[in-house]
């Protein structure tokens, strides 16, 4: 079976010094042309999806608030709106855009989601993300945060708010069923109104009544897919997401983390299919990683693996990494745009010789990549 | 002076006017209607696309209304992907300051802009009512008096998030990617808004987008003198035009603004035909197509306010009289005001011209705004901005997504070999095929 190989894009690479890379691109960060020119490059490497990160607030090297460096990319592009500019110009790839949970409305992110699903044709996905940070909150002025403490109940409130907001989501992309559109000249109804739902969310947190202003995407559910590093979001993805990111820093690491994921959904009762896991890696491919370290003060931390080598190399540690109970691999590059032409040129031809990965995109849509079946709305009644 | 003509193309909405049952009509959904709307307007030349919004269903006796098109996309996802398959158009989209909040709408219009390369506009618009609030966590929480404040207050907070970027804030060279001062941290304390911070868009291109406002009463033909670039108006009749047109224009002195800096444009329909016969022909199906007989009777349910479902849309007017209670819809806004009024006017204009209930309502109807040859249209539209009715107009098609093709193809030629509307772009963003200066720091 083919691994699956996301690629997650952010600024001019995840290295905060990569805008100072040979071959970067900083005075375009902020234009369509050089998404679409990554896109494309990923396509062409018949990746998965590619995510692209967001949040309400700057960019920072710390991460419980802004910072006053002026030597590191800030600012960032609405990320499902950078995911529908690049819609029209692919045909495989999925889109996978970030947004809040916290501040954002999950009636305006349904509607955003389901609208680049059909920008796409069946290619949208979407990261959840909890904002716990102070400095957003003061953005919107609605609530006020105390500061990051990851053990406080605090976080675990907003996990059990973001939950909701997923559940949200979801109901509305099914509160249409698929047939609900009937163009009936006859009794001259555009809609089968039984066909459309009143979700009826009442949460500790808010309520949300339904139905959604647009009809159900062409997957059904878009793919979900979130980011955890322990139990609460391992248990906030094993309610409402798809597909979880982690972070081993080796092939024990893993297994560890891939049974505390399985546990995570037994814990909270999942029932369908199981998450895709997929490990996420920074990842060098030229050798540059040692010159931005130096150009930004100190070594890169991540809360991923940081991995350093050849594509060869790389790709022995994904299949090395793999029976640990890894789905696939999110990979970050370091810089951009080299390390994605690293991916797509130099890992995935290696990745095919050894039969690991494929040859050529067989299904359109984004959740049948990953095996998963377009379901029926939770609404629809048997006829 | 001759005046230059200004035109943008109305994606077709979800009421009435917008004919689902004609062979011709396609997806109000698919991506590819939205291309092809939008790929006519700029094979046009036209100034902007434009996208409706409505955050709830309607509802007709507490159910969801089920006659008319229904099913849109979010607007401003929709206009980023077509900022991908156009290079011109300017991309419109309406956004509600009521279920937002400043810093994601600044946030997300900035992006579009820097998407698009200098092409969006921002359509404030406002709601008040709890019935919409009800999909929000919110909720609908805000008196209709404070909505022209909220808006105001919402579109003041926006442009200073704007502002808060300097045009040269990113240098990225020299080790130094943000100039030092390149980013200030905003503050904004007032009735509606109290928030703080570092905003994470760089200053969109056109400086600030294209801000249109559609409020006709006092106060929103005053919000839109003060902080408007385009005025989405209903004055599609030539003399209440100019009078608008009047009034407006001399509001902006007021505020230190010139008379150009404001556009006018109102929203209008219009039919074609070979003869002005086949035009009013046309015309005349195209009205009847919009009301079914099932519509002809929910507009009386409108108005009666109670249910008429047993009556025969081909017979009379119900004896039994409105009831002018709450009503019985929901989400729309034509059946706000004295319903007992507009009965009594139905009922006589039945008995004198002895109409059934679909003839009435389909006689009420508001007529298209231009009807004729190719050449007469372009006449009138000519002369309506010249006589300073308009400075240009937004095209509302009754067909989707092709509503918009003759209009584009025999219509726009004439008004070019008039020399009163541009043969090709003559700049990048909207701001320079509205005329509009970029908003400076």
């Amino acid at each position: 079976m083919t691994l699956h190989l996301a690629v997650a894009l952010d600024g001019a690479g995840w290295h905060p010094a990569a805008w100072r890379a040979e071959g970067a691109q900083p005075d375009r960060l902020f234009t369509a042309g050089y998404w679409a020119e990554l896109v494309l490059e990923a396509e062409r490497g018949l990746l998965d999806w590619v995510t692209f990160e967001d949040s309400l607030g700057l960019q920072s090297a710390r991460f419980d608030g802004p910072d006053e460096r002026l030597d590191q990319v800030r600012g960032r592009l609405d990320a499902v709106l950078l995911a529908a500019s690049l819609a029209p110009l692919t045909s495989r790839i999925g889109l996978i855009p970030t947004t809040s949970v916290t501040h954002t409305e999950p009636f305006h992110v349904a509607i955003g989601i389901a609208s680049l699903d059909y920008a796409s044709r069946g290619r949208a996905g979407w990261r959840p993300r909890v904002s716990a940070r102070p400095d957003e909150a003061a953005h919107f002025g609605r609530r006020e945060f105390p500061p990051i403490d990851l053990a406080s109940p605090q976080v675990a409130e907003l996990f059990a708010e973001a939950s909701d907001a997923v559940e949200v989501v979801r109901r509305l992309w099914d509160s249409w069923e698929d047939d609900a559109e009937i163009r009936d000249a006859a009794t001259g109804r555009f809609i089968d109104r039984d066909r459309l739902h009143y979700i009826d969310f009442e949460g500790r947190f808010f309520k949300v009544k339904g139905p959604s202003i647009t009809p159900r995407p062409p997957q059904g559910q878009p793919l979900v897919t979130s980011l955890g590093h322990n139990t609460a979001p391992y248990e906030f993805a094993a309610r409402g997401a798809d597909v979880l990111y982690i972070t081993p820093q080796d092939r024990d690491d893993a297994r560890r983390i891939t049974e505390e994921v399985r546990a995570a959904e037994a814990t909270v009762g999942r029932t369908g299919p199981s998450l895709k896991v997929f490990a996420d890696l920074v990842v060098f491919l030229g050798g540059h990683k040692a010159r931005l370290d130096d150009l930004d003060g100190g070594a890169l931390e991540s809360d991923a693996h940081i991995f350093e080598g050849t594509p060869a190399e790389l790709a022995d540690l994904l299949l090395d990494w793999r029976p640990a109970g890894l789905d696939g691999y999110r990979l970050r590059p370091g810089v951009l745009p080299h390390d994605l032409a690293a991916i797509t040129q130099g890992l995935v031809p290696e990745l095919q010789a050894r039969g690991a990965f494929r040859k050529a995109y067989e299904t359109a849509d984004l959740r049948g990549r990953l095996g998963l079946a377009r379901p029926g709305s939770r609404y629809a009644r048997a006829s | 002076m001759t005046k230059q003509i200004h035109l943008a193309a109305h994606f077709p909405g979800v009421n009435n006017t917008t004919v689902w049952s004609d062979p011709r009509s396609g997806s109000q959904i698919d991506f590819d209607s939205f291309r092809h709307l939008a790929q006519t307007a700029e094979r046009g030349k036209f100034d902007f696309f434009f996208l409706a919004e409505g955050l709830r269903l309607r509802e007709m006796k507490g159910r969801i209304h089920d006659l008319d098109v229904v099913g849109r996309p979010e607007s401003l996802t929709v206009l980023a992907a077509l900022a991908a398959v156009t290079t011109r158009l300017g991309l419109a989209a309406t956004v509600n300051s009521t279920f937002n909040e400043p810093y994601e709408v600044a946030r997300r219009l900035a992006s579009l802009d820097h998407l698009s390369g200098g092409r969006a506009a921002w359509n404030v618009v406002t709601s008040w009512d709890a019935f919409t609030g009800e999909n929000f966590r919110r909720g609908g929480y805000l008196a209709e008096s404070d909505r022209y404040t909220r808006a105001a207050e919402f579109l003041q907070t926006v442009r200073e998030l704007w502002d808060s970027w300097a045009p040269d804030a990113i240098t990225a060279k020299d080790g130094q990617f943000i100039r030092p001062g390149g980013i200030s941290t905003f503050h904004h304390d007032g009735l509606h808004f109290t928030i703080t911070g570092r905003f994470n868009v760089p200053r969109p291109p056109q400086g600030h987008p294209v801000i249109i406002q559609a409020g006709d009463s006092e106060e929103g033909r005053d919000f839109a003198a003060a902080s408007a670039d385009v005025i989405f108006s209903r004055h599609s009749k030539l003399e209440e035009g100019r009078a608008f047109y009047k009034d407006v224009k001399s509001r902006l002195a007021r505020y230190g603004r010139e008379p150009g800096d404001l556009k006018i444009l109102p929203a209008v329909t219009y039919v074609l035909g070979d003869t002005q016969e086949e035009a009013e022909r046309h015309a005349a199906e195209i009205r009847r197509a919009q009301v079914s007989p099932q519509t002809a009777i929910s507009f009386l349910e409108g108005i009666w306010g109670r249910d008429l479902s047993a009556y025969d849309p081909d017979g009379p007017l119900p004896d039994i009289e409105p009831d002018l209670g709450k009503g019985v819809s929901e989400g729309r806004a034509q059946f706000r005001g004295d319903r007992g009024a507009v009965a009594a006017k139905w009922r006589a204009l039945a008995a004198e011209k002895n109409l059934s209930i679909r003839e009435l309502v389909i006689e009420t109807a508001a007529p298209q705004t231009f009807v004729g040859t190719a050449a007469t249209v372009a006449e009138q539209i000519n002369t309506f901005v010249q006589t300073d009715a308009a400075d240009g107009f937004i095209f509302v098609p009754h067909l989707t997504p092709g509503g918009l093709d003759d209009l584009v193809d025999k219509v726009v030629p004439l008004l070019q070999e008039k020399g009163v509307f541009r043969a090709d772009y003559t700049g990048p963003t909207l701001r320079d095929h509205l005329g509009l200066k970029t908003k400076e720091l």
